[in-house]
């Protein structure tokens, strides 16, 4: 009985820190996201408005489509080469110290704040910038190649940029974990390297490959500073439509998209944890 | 003042003994006492919301040198002001606001109106906030013009009157005349037109304000100086004209026409220094700050003429007593002349125009707001050159520039559909 009154205790701070912070603010979300609203004021209401405009407008669908092209690109991305930095990492690098200082200098451009590492490629992508003025320098190209800046690809390459390591750092996490003496095993019973990867490696590192899924994902449905910066205001995502909508003060309508595109993401992190149980490994 | 004890705690932190000595002052047991109040107006803090057009540390400075007042300067963009106008009205004593937001907001009743008869300078403002009319003779512009939401019949109503009365919703102090900004030195061609920003030979080198009130009037001129639409008011759409200019919109960005759209002030002159850009929707201090490096910007005045917008100052509802007296004070400090020379100076213009010349140099003036060409370098505020000698302004004098207005920056009636068919066009 004791024992049950200490559990309770102890969980209750934290029990108490997302209650306030995080349960709260989730219920005014949803209750404001059936508001009324004009241009200034926020009219307290039950009023389907908000959700009929937001299923209702083809904006929303392509915006959700484009956003989802996002995080389907930029999550394949990621996997393929956040996985094999960390075979390179685990497998192929020798001795812990040497793997430790490897790993510090992935990390390295996490020293500097996200939007700076973002806005640096402004200058390197842009018409007349790093990039273009080397290939012409080079003789490459004759004219300066649009698309490198204020365009998806743009937003895909800083995408991948910054959220690599988030990939990295489980997988890793993960394969440092595999007992070496299955690999052996399996070599011993004549698989080769492939063999080996798509039988022994993989499978061991879902769970790595599921949190880190998880962490892209979420971060790029959610984002909006990346897309609008990279793209030039030219290109859509859930996140910037949001945004959009709260500086033009319409709470509500901002409030409904939230909720819808918390649903929808909550169902994509459902669907990762179905396929991989990460609580196996963790 | 026993408002003010209800406001609280954190009002009396935030003015600390200023705000007991009103309360103690605004009691009533002075009353017969003016000098009194005229001394105290110096202790007073008054916090003003605005933009970061014209929320400039300097003129809080001089304010406070030449009248004592202490202003407390927040700048906010110019959605979240309107909003804060409308829904903290306790969170500001001034508000700093464009006039095409007094129409959205004036009517919430957060503002009073400000005693024409207390303003000295009021006789001297420029006709353009009173009647709409440059001169006499000059047509009045469409849009959200000044003059319509500038007046109302009492103290305390919300209803805008067609005619100037004693009362008046904001006290005009920052307007200018926007138009397209252009590099000449890759652009080729002489631009004379709005049209010019959609002409095919600047394809994914052009860019427009991502502010849906501004970039739908940009667009609007666009579309008439191509002779594809021709607005009732361009100001005022209706929700057929909204369709048709959305869908003109989404067309060119299809074709490619436009290389970003741009939401702040910095962005638009990165846009157009690094080159992205060769001509797009600019504001006036954009142009000075791509010059200042060095980099030809030219703010191209056009035949069908320019985007007005129009700012002032207003007073918030719960002001009263000594900090009322502090707030009046403060508005005729605003038009005595320092403040309107400082933002001559910049490029803008300054509501009375005979008080800013007193503290204006004559080449400056000649410069700025007769057109005439620059005798001597024109420095910008801070000592540095930011015209040589023999410069012209762009587009000339004060009557030249406000004289060809063609709309006013506004709020439509039709606003909320117009924002949703403005975000369409930026997602699609």
């Amino acid at each position: 009985m004791r024992g049950a009154v200490t559990s309770w205790l102890l969980a209750a701070p934290l029990a108490l820190v997302l209650a306030v912070f995080l349960v709260v603010p989730l219920f005014v979300l949803v209750v404001v996201s059936f508001y009324d609203y004009d241009s200034v004021r926020l009219i307290p209401d039950f009023v389907f408005t908000n959700y009929i405009e937001v299923f209702g407008s083809m904006v929303t669908w392509r915006t959700y489509a484009k956003t989802f092209t996002f995080a389907v690109t930029v999550w394949a991305i990621t996997l393929l080469i956040g996985f094999w930095i960390a075979y390179y990492l685990t497998f192929v690098i020798e001795g812990t110290t040497k793997r430790t200082l490897l790993f510090l200098i992935c990390t390295i451009p996490f020293w500097t704040s996200n939007l700076i590492r973002m806005i640096a490629w402004v200058p390197f992508l842009g018409r007349n910038g790093l990039l273009n003025q080397a290939l012409i320098g080079s003789g490459a190209i004759e004219e300066p190649l649009e698309f490198l800046l204020f365009s998806d690809f743009a937003v895909t390459l800083a995408f991948v940029h910054l959220y690599t390591l988030f990939m990295v750092v489980p997988i890793f996490n993960t394969m440092m974990r595999i007992d070496r003496r299955l690999i052996e095993a399996a070599v011993d019973a004549g698989a080769g390297f492939w063999r080996v990867l798509w039988h022994v490696i993989l499978p061991l590192c879902k769970p790595g490959i599921a949190i880190g899924s998880i962490f892209v994902i979420v971060l790029v449905m959610g984002d909006f500073a990346t897309v609008r910066l990279m793209s030039g205001g030219q290109s859509a995502s859930v996140g910037l439509m949001i945004s959009a909508q709260i500086s033009l003060l319409q709470y509500p309508a901002a409030a409904a998209n939230a909720v819808v595109l918390l649903a929808v993401v909550l169902m994509m992190v459902a669907a990762i944890l179905r396929v991989v149980d990460i609580r196996k490994e963790l | 003042m026993t408002e003010k004890t209800t406001t609280g705690a954190s009002s009396l932190t935030r003015r600390g003994a200023l705000a007991l000595t009103g309360a103690a002052i605004g009691s009533g047991a002075i009353t017969g006492f003016p000098t009194i109040w005229a001394q105290n107006i110096r202790n007073v803090t008054l916090r003003q919301a605005g933009t970061g057009v014209s929320g400039l540390n300097a003129i809080a400075e001089q304010c406070k040198k030449d009248t004592g007042i202490t202003l407390q300067l927040t700048v906010l963009d110019s959605d979240a002001l309107a909003q804060r106008t409308a829904t903290q009205p306790r969170s500001f004593d001034i508000a700093d606001i464009e006039y095409m937001q007094v129409k959205k907001v004036y009517g919430v009743g957060t503002l009073q109106a400000i005693d024409r008869k207390r303003i000295t300078n009021a006789d001297k403002i420029v006709p353009l906030f009173t009647t709409g009319r440059l001169t006499p003779q000059s047509p009045i512009a469409q849009g959200t013009a000044p003059h319509t939401v500038g007046f109302v019949a009492n103290r305390t109503a919300t209803a805008f009157q067609p005619q100037p009365t004693d009362w008046m919703t904001l006290i005009p102090t920052i307007y200018n005349a926007d138009t397209l900004g252009i590099r000449p030195d890759l652009i080729g061609r002489p631009i004379r037109n709005w049209k010019d920003l959609v002409d095919p030979a600047f394809r994914g080198k052009t860019a427009i304000v991502n502010v849906p009130n501004i970039g739908i009037m940009d667009a609007a001129m666009v579309m008439e100086s191509m002779g594809e639409l021709r607005y009732a008011d361009k100001g005022n759409m209706t929700q057929a004209e909204i369709d048709r200019t959305a869908a003109f919109l989404i067309e060119q960005k299809r074709a490619g026409q436009f290389r970003a759209f741009w939401k702040t002030f910095d962005e638009s002159v990165n846009l157009m220094a690094s080159g992205e850009v060769i001509i797009q929707s600019m504001w006036s201090p954009a142009v000075a700050a791509v010059r200042s490096r060095g980099i030809a910007c030219t703010y191209q005045p056009l035949e069908e003429g320019y985007r007005a917008w129009g700012g002032g100052l207003g007073l918030a509802k719960h002001l009263s007593g000594l900090e009322l007296d502090a707030a009046y004070e403060y508005l005729n400090w605003y038009l005595s002349g320092w403040t309107g020379a400082y933002l001559n100076r910049q490029g803008y213009y300054s509501a009375v125009l005979d008080t800013a010349k007193a503290f204006m140099s004559p080449a400056e003036w000649d410069f700025w707001m007769e057109g005439k060409p620059a005798t001597v370098d024109i420095l910008a505020p801070d000592g540095k050159v930011m015209e040589k000698a023999g410069t012209v302004r762009d587009g000339g004098s004060f009557t030249d520039r406000m004289g060809q207005v063609a709309c006013w920056n506004s709020v439509m009636t039709e606003d909320r559909y117009m924002v949703r068919k403005w975000n369409e066009f930026i997602a699609s």
